[in-house]
């Protein structure tokens, strides 16, 4: 379908952008990448009375590295992302999991941004906020926020944006020394929404994890960073252990039904994750059964 | 502001300046207002991968764009990469190795392949297949395509 008639702003700074918003509240949407919003456009499933594209705002673009930090403005691509020197030194899960979303000319468009207002529990940069301890900053006209990555994602598509804010950058703390990190997904297709997915920070010492972060995601309605998996950290990890854990993982998840997959197959598939995980990171083929 | 809006762009090497609804996806611009109906629309929600084009030497889905945004940008078209020859081998292959049936995912399948092979000139079948992965068939089951795909590269290696 095609999308239904809507007025269009292009927004010359921040502050227009700002503007734009403040008079129009939650009839306007902001339009960064369009690669969630054109297709909901297209679909009627939302039908916005006004675009305001935030495309040309420069300042919105690029990744920075500052005494630790890895800021990443909201307009970087995911392709940028994907080829970015500093993104594979700092923050290598992030290169790992932009790999797994959606395709070339999907990724050439679609931005860090864009993906993380839209919050779709299914898609992969949401879970890497959660497991890596993004900062997510929004600015409205009253200044700016700081919203740690646990408190931003409220349910599907929904997050703690309002209407008259714009997610303007991200900050993640670079990699630390003997940091390890695993990244998977179920799909239908390569590039598709995922099934079922985790993305995994770590440091393992000593065949250990001393620290460990598991984002799990497509498996409720927002990315699920794993209580559970606090239980694996400074202790010898046992198959005992591993079925406790898989357990009270369980408890955590909240998945639904559709045409891809039922909520039983999503919970199993978040298990068989989760094992994946833990034997790769630490290599314990003993702990997968695929391998026994 | 849900009049036709104002914009100037390249299309093909062409300058076109016009006017057009926000509403319009770059897709049917290239459609309905140019004519150039190489670039097909399948699903226009950015699934299948019939409307791929290249914007600023990039490929992108023309569904999921805008024509007002395409301001100030250089749109190629298949038209464009089949007039000026870029294309002309892998055509031949994709004839050659009936990597088309029906023919609707066969321009995106171009764009796709190309954009590919102008980053890479040694794809292994794994590469290809991952750079194609957005791009749907529904006639060949593939195969044949990662076959002309594959084999335009070595040839484009060998006449180097």
């Amino acid at each position: 379908m095609k999308a239904s008639a809507f007025a269009y702003a292009r927004a010359t700074s921040i502050g227009n952008a700002l503007e734009l918003l403040a008079a129009h509240g939650d009839k306007a949407k902001v339009l960064s990448g369009g690669q969630s919003l054109m297709p909901a456009m297209n679909l009627r499933l939302i039908s916005p009375e006004l675009i305001v594209d935030i495309g040309e705002i420069g300042e919105l673009r690029g990744i920075a590295l500052k005494g630790g930090v890895l800021s990443i403005g909201a307009l970087t691509r995911h392709a940028d992302l994907l080829k970015s020197p500093e993104i594979a030194a700092h923050s290598p899960l992030l290169t790992t999991a932009v790999a797994h979303v959606a395709h070339p000319a999907i990724r050439n468009r679609g931005t860090i941004g864009g993906s993380l207002a839209h919050a779709d529990p299914a898609s992969e940069l949401p879970a890497c906020m959660l497991a890596l301890g993004a900062i997510i900053i929004a600015r409205g006209q009253a200044g700016e926020r700081r919203i740690p990555a646990k408190d931003f994602f409220r349910g599907i598509y929904e997050t703690a944006l309002s209407a008259d804010e714009l997610l303007v950058a991200v900050e993640l703390p670079v990699t630390r020394k003997n940091a390890s990190h695993f990244f998977d997904e179920f799909a239908r297709r390569q590039g598709d929404y995922a099934v079922a997915g985790l993305a995994a920070d770590a440091v393992v010492k000593d065949g250990a994890f001393t620290d460990l972060h598991l984002a799990f995601f497509a498996v409720g309605d927002r990315p699920v960073l794993s209580n559970a998996a606090c239980r694996l950290i400074n202790v010898v990890i046992t198959p005992a252990l591993m079925a406790d854990v898989s357990a009270a993982l369980d408890e955590e998840l909240n998945p639904h039904d559709d045409q891809q997959a039922t909520a039983s197959m999503r919970r199993h598939l978040a298990k068989v994750l989760l094992v994946r995980c833990v034997s790769t990171l630490l290599g314990r083929t003993d702990l997968d059964a695929r391998a026994a | 502001m849900t009049a036709p809006m104002p914009i100037s762009l390249q299309v093909n090497g062409e300058r076109v300046d016009t006017h057009v609804l926000p509403r319009l996806n770059l897709a049917d611009f290239l459609r309905e207002h140019l004519h150039l109906t190489g670039t097909h629309v399948g699903c226009e929600h950015g699934v299948c991968g019939a409307c791929t084009v290249r914007v600023n030497n990039e490929i992108v889905r023309a569904c999921l764009m805008l024509a007002v945004q395409t301001h100030g940008a250089s749109v190629q078209t298949i038209e464009g990469l089949s007039d000026s020859g870029e294309v002309a081998d892998l055509q031949a292959a994709f004839r050659d190795r009936n990597a088309l049936q029906c023919g609707y995912c066969t321009p995106g399948m171009l764009m796709a392949a190309q954009d590919l092979l102008r980053q890479q000139a040694e794809p292994d079948r794994e590469q290809i297949r991952e750079h194609l992965s957005g791009n749907y068939c529904r006639c060949t089951g593939y195969q044949a395509i990662v076959d002309a795909v594959e084999t335009t590269a070595r040839s484009r290696r060998e006449h180097k």
